[in-house]
């Protein structure tokens, strides 16, 4: 796709992100909006998919293992036409088929119901050890935020995409450097990422997760590698997009008010 | 001589094996679940992912959405303690097709002792949403219900000695999820039992007999879904129930039965289990002696109404 085409999508993306966070009044803001062009890469680009029949057995698979980053990821499950576009106003609502973090058994698309973080991985490596025993060239992608790679059951999973030879697998990190309670490295420490990848014996990729020319040959990338899995680390900014957002660890989980909605819409809008 | 419980797990999976989606996943401890007999017979399907428990649940999870059928093994500590989070929120509340099986439980684990004797598994995974809990009280039964568990399309925790129990069924029996059944029928009080408690119970009733007392003995593999119907059946004919299990009795067997008898036929119950205790070192024999699991327990509890 044309990358003016794929920007247009995503600044979309960032406006149906916001409306649905205004309109719920709860949910997560800042880790949606980093990964917003790794989503639209994926989804516009990458995946083999049929949003008409989403659980066809050879589609390729994505795990959303930073659940509460899915107002950005229902954004574009909508825009490929997994569900109706309305669908979005109802975030968290009860009854809703968008749930407060994503949900397989209620939400079309949503191939891993996630929340609990550290978990994806290992599930990634499950679907990818599927594909090769049934000799299927479905791939699975995994989006794993880097607070969340403090939990250790990622270090395990690590190791075991590296001994099943899962070079269906690709990791990405959304690498925004921030978690709840401030940077990655003040909270516990995940640098350097790249080198302990590499010690786990997996194909590292660094790339700008703003930059759909990286994105795209990233990917391309992780799929030529043969016989190991691949992990993208794609520098992102949390909160990317919204000017008083950037960076800034306070928009984690907090709402804007009505006032700094306007700014935000005049801001998306005006980008449109 | 009848069969460990769990030599029946390793030789059961490797019939299963005929079946292209069974995957048999391991935490290095197949040589003592006897996992590893699948591993002889079928080593493309047989995953060892060394001892991570957590990581084996989560890529039995994503085995399973990818139209397998896996079977994650190790004792019932791990897999229902270390790996609970993995075990509630991805595979129960997805309703995910993945078996979990526990070989070693209660304190009939014996000398290794307290950190590897499950005695709250059973609550645990009852209380977790779609999961279905299996406790199988012979050989036969333990075959039984691995295929039936395999057979069900969900989430299952199946809870199998490490040791040897007394035959309890014949070779013709028919296990299915969500029925127990009479061994003995008796109107003086009903012995409601699971696991290996059961042939203790059938024991107790034996010797009940012999004074006058007359004992139901009902087995329950199928914790969750439980024979509600059953139960109320005969509490209404026994108007006394004793519990039995090798598991503490908060969350149990015992507490199962409670819950429907309370709302649906409120008779006395008495509890034979674990007291709100750890397990500890020993022999099995001297273990169930020590934490009052004896036939001769179950006794005293028949005759204290
Ligand atoms: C196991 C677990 N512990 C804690 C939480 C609460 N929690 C939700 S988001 C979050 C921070 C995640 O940070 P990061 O992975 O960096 O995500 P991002 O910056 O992309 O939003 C935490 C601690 C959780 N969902 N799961
Ligand atoms: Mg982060």
């Amino acid at each position: 796709m044309d990358i003016i085409e794929l920007k247009k999508i995503a600044k979309r993306i960032r406006l149906s992100t916001m409306q649905m966070l205004e309109k719920a009044g709860t949910g997560h803001p800042g880790g949606a909006l980093s990964m917003v062009e790794i989503l639209v890469t994926l989804y516009f680009e990458k995946m083999n998919i049929k949003p008409h029949e989403p659980n066809w057995k050879y589609r390729d698979r994505l795990i959303l293992s930073k659940g509460h980053g899915n107002p950005s990821y229902y954004a574009v499950l909508s825009e490929k036409g997994y569900f109706a576009k309305e669908k979005l106003s109802t975030l968290r609502q009860y009854g809703s088929i968008l749930q407060g973090h994503p949900d397989m058994n209620t939400t079309p698309g949503v191939d891993m119901s996630t929340g609990s973080l550290g978990q994806g991985l290992s599930i990634g490596c499950g679907m990818a050890i599927a594909a090769h025993m049934q000799h299927e060239k479905f791939r699975v992608y995994v989006i794993v935020g880097d607070g969340e790679l403090d939990e250790g059951q990622n270090w395990e999973a690590l190791m075991s995409a590296v001994k099943y030879k899962l070079d269906n697998l690709t990791l990405i990190v959304d690498y925004n450097k921030l978690q709840i309670n401030g940077s990655n490295e003040d909270v516990m420490g995940i640098a350097p990422l790249d080198k302990k990848f590499a010690a786990f014996n997996w194909n590292v990729i660094r790339i700008n997760g703003h930059d759909f020319r990286d994105i795209r040959n990233a990917l391309e990338m992780a799929c030529s590698t043969s016989g190991r899995p691949t992990v993208i680390i794609a520098d992102t900014i949390k909160g990317k997009g919204i000017s008083f957002m950037e960076n800034n660890p306070i928009w984690h989980g907090k709402i804007p008010d009505r006032v700094q909605f306007e700014k935000i819409f005049r801001e998306l809008e005006g980008d449109i | 001589m009848p069969k460990a419980m769990r030599d029946v797990f390793g030789e059961t999976l490797c019939e299963l094996k005929e079946n292209p989606k069974i995957v048999v996943l391991d935490a290095d401890l197949g040589s003592a679940t006897r996992a590893l007999k699948f591993k002889d017979v079928c080593p493309e399907r047989f995953l060892d992912i060394g001892i991570a428990e957590q990581n084996m649940v989560g890529i039995a999870a994503g085995l399973s959405t990818c139209d397998m059928i896996p079977i994650a093994t190790t004792f019932s500590v791990f897999i229902t303690g270390r790996a609970f989070d993995q075990v509630r929120n991805t595979v129960a509340h997805g309703n995910l097709n993945v078996k979990l099986v526990g070989t070693h439980n209660g304190v009939c684990v014996g000398y290794d002792g307290a950190t590897h004797e499950a005695v709250e598994d059973i609550a645990l995974m009852r209380s977790v949403p779609n999961m279905v809990v299996l406790v199988p009280a012979d050989a036969k039964e333990t075959e039984m219900a691995i295929k039936a568990a395999i057979a069900y399309k969900g989430p299952v925790y199946l809870r199998i000695s490490r040791i040897a129990v007394p035959d309890i069924h014949g070779d013709d029996y028919k296990f299915c999820i969500g029925k127990g059944e009479v061994l003995r029928d008796g109107t003086d009080v009903a012995i409601i039992s699971t696991g290996i408690m059961t042939s203790r119970a059938i024991e107790a009733a034996e010797i009940l007999l012999k004074d006058g007392v007359h004992a139901s003995v009902v087995n329950i593999c199928s914790i969750k879904p439980i024979d509600r119907k059953l139960i109320v059946e005969v509490a209404k004919r026994t108007k006394r129930i004793v519990t039995v299990e090798e598991h503490t009795i908060i969350g149990g067997l015992g507490s199962a039965v409670s819950e429907i008898l309370s709302v649906e036929w409120p008779v006395p119950i008495r509890f034979v289990g674990i007291n709100d205790e750890f397990g500890t070192s020993g022999a099995p024999e001297v273990l169930l002696e020590k934490y009052k699991l004896t036939a001769k327990d179950i006794i005293r509890a028949v005759k204290s109404f």
